[in-house]
């Protein structure tokens, strides 16, 4: 079976959802993970269909969603690739302050140069205020320490705060 | 559990012996709401007008169960609290003011959502204890006392101190998706 990324970004109006995956339903499609949001208003929404049908017949079969001019539909099949385990520890790191440009950059790139693969993210401009939500798996043999100090000498030089806690998950 | 302080419990702003005024809240990304905020003698006079300040500006401001110094610009150790007309609150202590406050003993840990007047735009799901033990020192007297919160008495006394601590809820959001608009934005 083949893994299709999909992506549908635009104009936001009620029935994008129930359209569009009634469309891959009956190309006989599963969808598999998803996530949707709306982005400074704008419908923006990324999912994974696992399925026979093949690109070119997915991309017309969505193709009337996009009819109006105001959404954008992409369609791409995903290779087959098993991701390779590693053994890290979940932390969030929240950002917070004056919007200025470079911020996401200056921090994350602090995240990157110690190997932290950030698996969720949220930025969000509201006002002055920008703010930043990253869920970050540091490497097990990480100086976590080390990696805060880094991150605050970053925030202190832009003027924002920083702040990155352990993921608690309660085993129940 | 009743295990509530008589003592916070009877007091009143009356106490202050001065009128509260009205102050401007300041919102996020104010430097101040991020600085760790001063230890204060609570028997200060400046303290005690801040207090009653503080009384006013919550008493006047619709939904507000607590109001921190640095969200009226001010880099101090003091915040006032009062959940008793919110529908989440069990036990409470009605309406005080606590300065230097640190929480002393938490348990039982919830996830909420949570607002905050400095934040206006967002709201955030925060895990916090829903029983803490608060001490801090009255306004005024300067008296030491203990306060055994819980439910949303307790949520509110730690969001207030981690103000005070230059804290604010989006320092405690529990992950990538636990940020949510307030407005849509078009």
């Amino acid at each position: 079976m083949t893994l299709h990324a999909i992506t549908v970004l635009g104009h936001d109006r009620p029935g994008i959802i129930a359209q569009s995956t009634a469309i891959l339903g009956s190309l006989g499609l599963n969808l598999e993970d998803s996530t949707m949001t709306l982005l400074r208003g704008r419908f923006a929404m990324v999912l994974i269909s696992e399925g026979a049908a093949d690109t070119a017949s997915i991309e017309a079969a969505l193709a009337p969603l996009g009819s109006s001019g105001d959404l954008t539909v992409t369609v791409r099949e995903l290779p087959d690739d098993q991701q390779t385990e590693r053994r890290t520890t979940p932390w969030v790191l929240t950002v917070h302050g004056g919007d200025r440009p470079g911020i996401v950059s200056s921090v994350v790139a602090q995240v990157a140069a110690v190997g932290g693969n950030i698996t969720d993210l949220t930025t969000r401009l509201s006002g002055e205020l920008y703010l930043l939500v990253a869920e970050v798996d540091l490497p097990v043999d990480v100086d976590v320490d080390a990696v805060r100090a880094a991150l605050n000498a970053t925030a202190d030089r832009l003027g924002v705060g920083a702040t990155l806690s352990p993921v608690e998950a309660d085993e129940l | 559990m009743s295990d509530v302080n008589e003592r916070v419990v009877a007091w009143t702003a009356d106490e202050l012996g001065v009128e509260g005024r009205l102050l401007d809240v300041v919102k996020a990304p104010a430097r101040v709401l991020s600085e760790h905020g001063a230890q204060v003698d609570p028997t200060d006079p400046e303290i005690v007008q801040l207090a009653a300040d503080l009384v006013a500006t919550m008493r006047i401001s619709p939904g507000c169960v607590g109001l921190a110094a640095p969200q009226v610009g001010r880099g101090v150790k003091v915040f006032s609290v009062d959940v008793s007309e919110h529908p989440k609150t069990r036990d409470h202590h009605g309406t005080f003011v606590l300065c230097n406050a640190e929480v002393v003993e938490s348990s039982r840990n919830e996830k909420a959502r949570e607002g905050c007047m400095s934040v206006p735009d967002f709201t955030g799901d925060v895990k916090r204890a829903s029983r803490v033990l608060v001490r801090g020192q009255l306004p005024g007297t300067g008296e030491v006392v203990e306060v055994r919160a819980n439910a949303f008495e307790a949520r509110a006394l730690q969001h207030e101190i981690d103000h005070c601590d230059g804290y604010l809820f989006l320092d405690r959001v529990a992950g990538a998706h636990a940020i949510h608009p307030r407005k849509t934005y078009l």
